[in-house]
């Protein structure tokens, strides 16, 4: 049985903005309103320079929102903290560190390493990396990199794990065993995710719901319900429909972008 | 199951037995320093009493080659190492052999400033006590001051790297201060000091610190920001981004300011010998250049070189052990 899941997120009226080099203020994130459940699988994709990767920033705390609030379980978010665990597109392993510390290092600075030192096995174990535990990251491949970026976060019991493309450097092959296993952990730990991806097919596979962002300002441009059981087969009708149906969302918010960059 | 070729345990035999001549080099270029040294006449204008030490130095070198090239027929390891320095040995013994036969059998270099080989050998057989108290007190003096000055420069590297207000503060005197040759500080650390020893320590500290200051808060300062993101999305907090991700990010870097240290501490430790601390190595080439006795002056020399090269090794041993995780990224 699941403990009763914590990990809720809640934006409201959430604002970011950047001063540009040349001085100008550029608006990143405008007026986002979103409630994400406990223990949901949430996706935000869009174009680029839509601010998905800000948004996700700001609810690791490693950015400040300019307006708004965001919320974890009714708690406003100040800074970072390893309850909100992130996963980068690049591993960011540290070089220095073996597979097993690497994974072990959330434990150690939170000293709770003593007492759970068996959970880092575990986590090793849960990514398919036995064997590998003494490898420094420099001799792993992308998506033994990648599993170990992920045991990392997961060993802190994250409520909610934020993934910036998290597979996005992966060969198609490992791609689609790496989304296999994010959602097996997912159903096991039921850990809220939220995923960053430009992998339309990616989305509709892993989430409960999309959120589609529309460009510069980044606003939602439309959330939408992933009715499907899983495993899902990508080759699916209403797999397929759905993938038309946010493809063409995502073409028309990029066309706008273009009238209002030509006018 | 029929096998092409030899098997394992074949090739392992023929591994065992296998010979490499060039495992015989070096001591045929002993010997033969060995038989110009006896049947070559020395100089009707050398009117010292003939020496034993050359001669014995030969025979222990063509033992200890004889030794390795029979171990070279047993072991495959030591006959590839062996093989591979085997004409290195080789040429450097023929140096010594020119170089006897320059001094002693021909005598074309002033004999005063060109002892040959036997004079340098009696130095380490009459003296070696008094030069090993030499080399204690001048080892003494680089590690009390490269102690010091690696820890105040690693201090000072990760504050300036780490915190602005530091590096707003410090850093320009480390910009002004840090390139002045710490040698040239001998004037004021003299009179500063109580005495020479805390002086010249002074100064090897100094020497130290600052390539070792400049290369970790250069090396904490590039460190990619990512990784304190991720260690801060893990639960770290400031002390554990500096201790547990900043350092040893840097450490490459480091090391490259604790060898630039390392080099700056040793003219150093000769400059301070040279001019004021009694006792140590600089102190005593110094000494006997005084008394024209360049023979000591030479043992001395090679001496410092063995150790200082000592040092250098195992700091690059040390290195390796900590940089472990590099090995395959960057090559030196």
């Amino acid at each position: 049985m699941v403990e009763r899941l914590t990990g809720e997120i809640r934006a409201e009226n959430l604002r970011k903005e950047f001063i540009r080099p040349d001085g100008q203020t550029v608006v990143a994130i405008n007026d986002v309103n979103v409630a994400i459940k406990a223990g949901e699988f949430i996706s935000l994709i869009g174009p680029s320079g839509c601010g998905k990767s800000t948004f996700l920033r700001l609810v690791a705390g490693l950015a400040r929102p300019d307006g708004g609030f965001l919320l974890l379980d009714g708690v406003p978010i100040t800074g970072p903290g390893y309850e909100r665990g992130l996963v980068f597109q690049d591993p960011t392993l540290f070089p220095w560190l073996t597979v097993f510390e690497n994974i072990a290092f959330g434990l150690k600075v939170r000293s709770t390493y003593h007492d759970k030192k068996q959970e880092v096995q575990d986590m090793i174990r849960l990514v398919g990396l036995e064997g590998f535990e003494k490898a420094y990251p420099h001799q792993l491949s992308g998506g033994m990199a990648q599993r170990a970026a992920l045991a990392r976060a997961l060993v802190n019991h994250p409520k909610v794990l934020l993934l910036d493309e998290p597979f996005g450097a992966l060969d198609a092959f490992t791609r689609m065993n790496m989304q296999d296993e994010l959602l097996r952990i997912w159903q096991e730990r039921g850990t809220t995710m939220i995923m960053v991806t430009h992998d339309v097919d990616e989305a509709i596979y892993l989430s409960d719901r999309i959120i589609v962002m529309s460009p510069r300002p980044a606003k939602i441009e439309c959330i939408i319900n992933v009715e499907m059981g899983r495993p899902r087969g990508r080759d699916l009708p209403d797999f397929l429909r759905l993938r038309a149906r946010i493809l063409q969302i995502l073409d028309f918010a990029g066309k706008r972008e273009e009238i209002q960059y030509y006018l | 199951m029929k096998r092409i070729g030899h098997t394992y345990k074949e090739e392992e035999m023929i591994n065992r037995t296998r010979f490499d001549l060039s495992t015989l080099v070096p001591t045929l270029s002993a010997v033969l320093a060995l038989l110009v040294h006896l049947l070559v006449p020395n100089s009707p204008r050398y009117t010292l009493k003939p020496l034993p030490y050359f001669t014995i130095l030969l025979a222990g070198v063509i033992a200890v080659t004889l030794v390795l090239a029979a171990l070279s027929l047993f072991s495959q390891r030591v006959r590839e190492r062996y093989a591979f320095k085997s004409w290195f040995i080789a040429a450097f013994l023929l140096l010594l052999n020119l170089l006897n036969i320059a001094t002693l059998k021909l005598m074309l270099l002033p004999v005063i400033y060109f002892p040959n080989p036997d004079r340098i050998l009696k130095v380490f057989a009459d003296d070696w006590a008094f030069i090993l108290k030499c080399l204690g007190y001048s080892l003494r003096l680089l590690v009390t001051g490269y102690a010091i000055g690696a820890l105040a420069g690693m201090t000072t590297g990760i504050l300036v790297g780490w915190s602005r207000k530091w590096s707003y503060w410090v850093n320009p005197l480390i910009k002004v201060i840090g390139p002045i040759p710490s040698t040239a500080w001998v004037p004021i650390a003299l009179v500063s000091f109580p005495t020479t020893f805390a002086a010249s320590a002074f100064l090897i500290a100094l020497a130290v610190w600052f390539p070792t200051t400049v290369l970790t808060s250069s090396g904490i300062s590039n460190v990619q920001n990512s990784y304190f993101e991720v260690s801060s999305t893990l639960g770290a907090k400031a002390i554990h981004k500096i201790f547990k991700v900043a350092l040893p990010a840097a450490a490459p870097s480091i090391f490259v300011g604790i060898f630039n240290g390392t080099g700056a501490s040793f003219i150093t430790l000769m400059t301070a010998e040279m001019m004021g601390v009694k006792y140590g190595i600089g102190w005593y080439i110094n000494w006997q250049k005084d008394m024209l006795s360049y023979a000591n002056v030479y043992a001395g020399l090679i001496v410092i070189a063995l150790t200082f090269s000592l040092i250098i090794t195992l700091l690059f041993r040390v290195r390796d052990r900590i940089l472990v995780w590099q090995k395959g990224v960057i090559k030196w």
